[in-house]
């Protein structure tokens, strides 16, 4: 099953909770490292490289001696990717490209060929020499964020493992729906402060949308602060795991360390979330 | 010979827009003339990304030979350099006044982007 | 006038940005307030504010199947190259989501059933506050944060600080490195960087610092939680000057920020006498002198 960690903004422990649970579950698990404008799963993780392929995207390129000046092409790209210069002809500016293939399918003399364009990377790695970890980057100047996230996550290979942990990117806009489409399962990490109350709610609302299930995971709980916890329960939302606010954690995280190397007492509850995360798909499917 | 200002106003005492591909219209001053005319840039206000573009090819249309704005980013540059329009930078004073500095030479010639593009 | 403009970002999210922004606002007696951080426009938040227009913004455009029309020939489906045309019982439906905006399907289909709808990726707010006119934002889920709705909100603001000869336009700066930041940069006055001692923190301050010089734009360091590890300081100051920044002053690991967050205040009102405070205080002394402002 597929289990997307997510998050409303960055800055709330996810990548750290991804990498714990990972490793916690280092038998039955493969981690895809999402985020992939800022892919730091490794940073925590000792790997083994294993292969890497490149991403590619279609540009158009411009057969000058076709090419009639009409302007089809220039009128049909929405993103500004194509210009008329004058006497210089047309420009093609590959940065602004979506790849949508639309001016080579107007062009009345096929003057615009689409020619591959590397967009950026997916890495294979193991952990521990089992445990499979597969890091999309994208090509810095590239901005086609959602097409290397799908990229990633089709890039599934055998062996089939139990739990596929999707770390996705911070934020509710396009590149976190990406991610966390077609997953079985979300876990939504939280801070207990009104700022993390707040951008919760901004999540949530765009995972209802998808109608995907979800359990809270809240992040540094302080003494004297509740907002998070009375909201779950007011609004019937599961919340699966505490972790305390504490100065030790963010010392180990700041130190390059994870979750679990700070609280290796939490190995037993990390293995048991995943099964938890099963036991609902079960109902669900049963429902 | 024609040239372009990017501005928010109509008339010769309007300030120069500093911005290119944001400038919400150009005047366009025939310096033989003195005749000149106003034409709307409105259509990159909707423009997902690459407004400097857009610009560029609305000034090309004009058939104006030289262009004065306030900053011009990596992209614009290339369409108006491809298509043989001198790019002249300056601060935001009444065009008619830049217009004078043009005629007198005092203007700086731009001759590689000065801004970095953004979206 | 000109407003003098500063710009706080921070790299990667959770390092106090907004936090340090509200509390940076009290120090200076006359600004407009931008909250660009439209992943997460939590400066309202601390700010007591009175929503006086509200409005949603457009940006590019989405395909719109009309099932009277349609055929259910399936041309679109295999043109489109998002996976944003999917048939289901009723024939072929867009998803507006996944709609990329790139008209193929619109200039392709046979029966002219694809209409070309304006999109509108967010709201935009102006509020009244305690510290001000504040401009914010938020998007809609799913939509793109491109940098558009970041240079719009600024704008806004800036013309308002013009409009009413307000010195100073205070930007909360959007996160990461992408786009938005670049679109929050360029034409700032001045760029404070709220940064933390963790390995990513310090990795995006680099890549913060290589886009301010760039730009040419000042740029100052303020290391938060910096008693965590203090092992990065040394880094962080070198990384510094290779880019001509400055490191300005550095906040402690402490518990009052989300005390004063909860309070609905910033650390300034909420806890005016804590050496927090007093930090803060100066450093905004110390940027006023920088924007040569009295
Ligand atoms: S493929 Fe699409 S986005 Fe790219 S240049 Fe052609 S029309 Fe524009
Ligand atoms: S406009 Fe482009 S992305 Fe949107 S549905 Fe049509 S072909 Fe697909």
């Amino acid at each position: 099953m597929q289990i997307a960690i997510a998050s409303g903004k960055g800055g709330t422990g996810k990548t750290s909770l991804a990498v714990s649970l990972f490793l916690a579950n280092a038998d039955r698990s493969r981690l895809l490292d999402c985020d992939v404008e800022e892919p730091n799963c490794h940073l925590f993780l000792k790997t083994r490289f294993v292969s890497r392929s490149s991403v590619e995207r279609r540009i158009p390129l411009l057969n000058p001696d076709l090419c009639k000046h009409c302007g089809k092409c220039v009128e049909a790209c929405q993103f500004n990717a194509l210009a008329e210069a004058g006497k210089a002809g047309i420009l093609v500016f590959e940065e602004l490209c979506h790849s949508c293939g639309g001016c080579s399918l107007v062009c009345p003399t096929g003057a615009l060929q689409e020619t591959p364009l590397k967009m950026g990377a997916i890495t294979r790695a193991l952990v521990a020499e089992k445990a499979e970890l597969i890091t999309g980057a994208l090509a810095i100047g590239h901005t086609e964020t959602p097409t290397l996230i799908r990229a990633v996550k089709k890039k599934q290979p055998d062996p089939e493992v139990e739990f596929t942990l999707i770390d996705a990117p911070p934020g509710t806009a396009c590149a976190f729906a990406t991610a966390v489409e077609h997953a079985d399962f979300v876990l939504l990490v939280a801070e207990e402060t009104p700022f993390g109350l707040h951008d919760l709610k901004l999540t949530l609302k765009a995972l209802q949308k998808k109608g995907l299930p979800f359990a809270v995971i809240l992040n540094r709980m302080r003494p004297g602060f509740s907002s998070v916890q009375e909201f779950c329960k007011e609004k019937n939302y599961p919340l699966w795991l505490q972790i305390p606010e504490s100065r030790d954690i963010a010392g180990t995280y700041a130190r390059g360390g994870t979750l679990l190397d700070a609280m290796p007492e939490l190995q037993e509850s990390l293995r048991l979330l995943l099964d938890k995360c099963a036991e609902e798909l079960l109902c669900n499917r049963r429902n | 010979m024609k040239i372009a200002f990017s501005t928010s106003g109509n008339t010769l005492e309007s300030l120069l827009d500093t911005r290119f591909g944001r400038c919400s219209q150009f005047l366009i001053l025939d310096t033989e003339t003195k005749d000149y005319e106003i034409l709307e840039n409105t259509q990159n206000l909707n423009s997902v990304q690459g407004a400097g573009i857009q610009s560029a090819q609305t000034v090309l249309k004009t058939g104006a030979e030289a262009l004065v704005t306030g900053h011009c980013g990596p992209k614009a540059f290339k369409v108006l350099h491809a298509a043989g329009i001198a790019i002249y930078l300056a601060e935001n004073r009444p065009i008619h006044d830049l217009a004078e500095a043009f005629a007198a030479g005092k203007l700086a010639l731009l001759t590689d982007a000065d801004v970095e593009g953004h979206w | 006038m000109q407003p003098e403009e500063l710009v706080i970002i921070s790299g990667k999210g959770g390092t106090g940005k907004t936090s340090i922004t509200a509390a940076l606002a009290e120090c200076f007696p006359s600004k407009v307030l931008a909250d660009c951080d439209v992943d997460a426009a939590d400066l309202f938040l601390v700010l007591k504010v009175t929503e006086t227009q509200i409005a949603e913004f457009q940006s590019g455009h989405v395909a719109e199947i009309d099932p009277e029309k349609c055929h259910h020939c399936g041309h679109c489906a295999t043109l489109c190259r998002f996976e944003a045309i999917v048939s289901s019982k009723k024939g072929y439906e867009v998803d507006a989501r996944a709609c990329e905006g790139c008209k193929v399907c619109v200039n392709a289909c046979p029966h002219h059933a694809i209409e070309w709808k304006e999109a509108f990726c967010g709201l935009w707010k102006e509020s009244q506050t305690t510290q001000g006119t504040l401009f914010h934002a938020s998007l809609y889920p799913g939509a793109e944060n491109s940098g558009k709705l970041v240079s719009f909100v600024r704008e806004k603001t800036r013309k308002k600080a013009v409009d009413e000869g307000i010195p100073l336009v205070l930007v909360d700066g959007p996160p990461g490195i992408g786009c938005p930041v670049i679109a929050s940069v360029t034409g700032a006055s001045i760029i404070l960087v709220v940064t933390e001692p963790t390995p990513s923190g310090y990795h995006d301050l680099e890549r913060v610092l290589v886009l301010a010089k760039h730009f040419q734009v000042p740029t100052y360091i303020l290391i938060n939680k910096a008693d965590l590890e203090t092992s990065y300081h040394k880094k962080m100051e070198d990384c510094a000057a290779k880019f001509g920044a400055t490191v300005i002053g550095q906040l402690p690991y402490s518990p009052l920020f989300s005390k004063a967050q909860q309070k609905g205040q910033s650390v300034l009102t909420a806890f005016p006498t804590s050496p927090e405070a007093e930090t803060l205080r100066s450093i905004a002394a110390l940027l006023k002198q920088k924007m040569k402002m009295s």
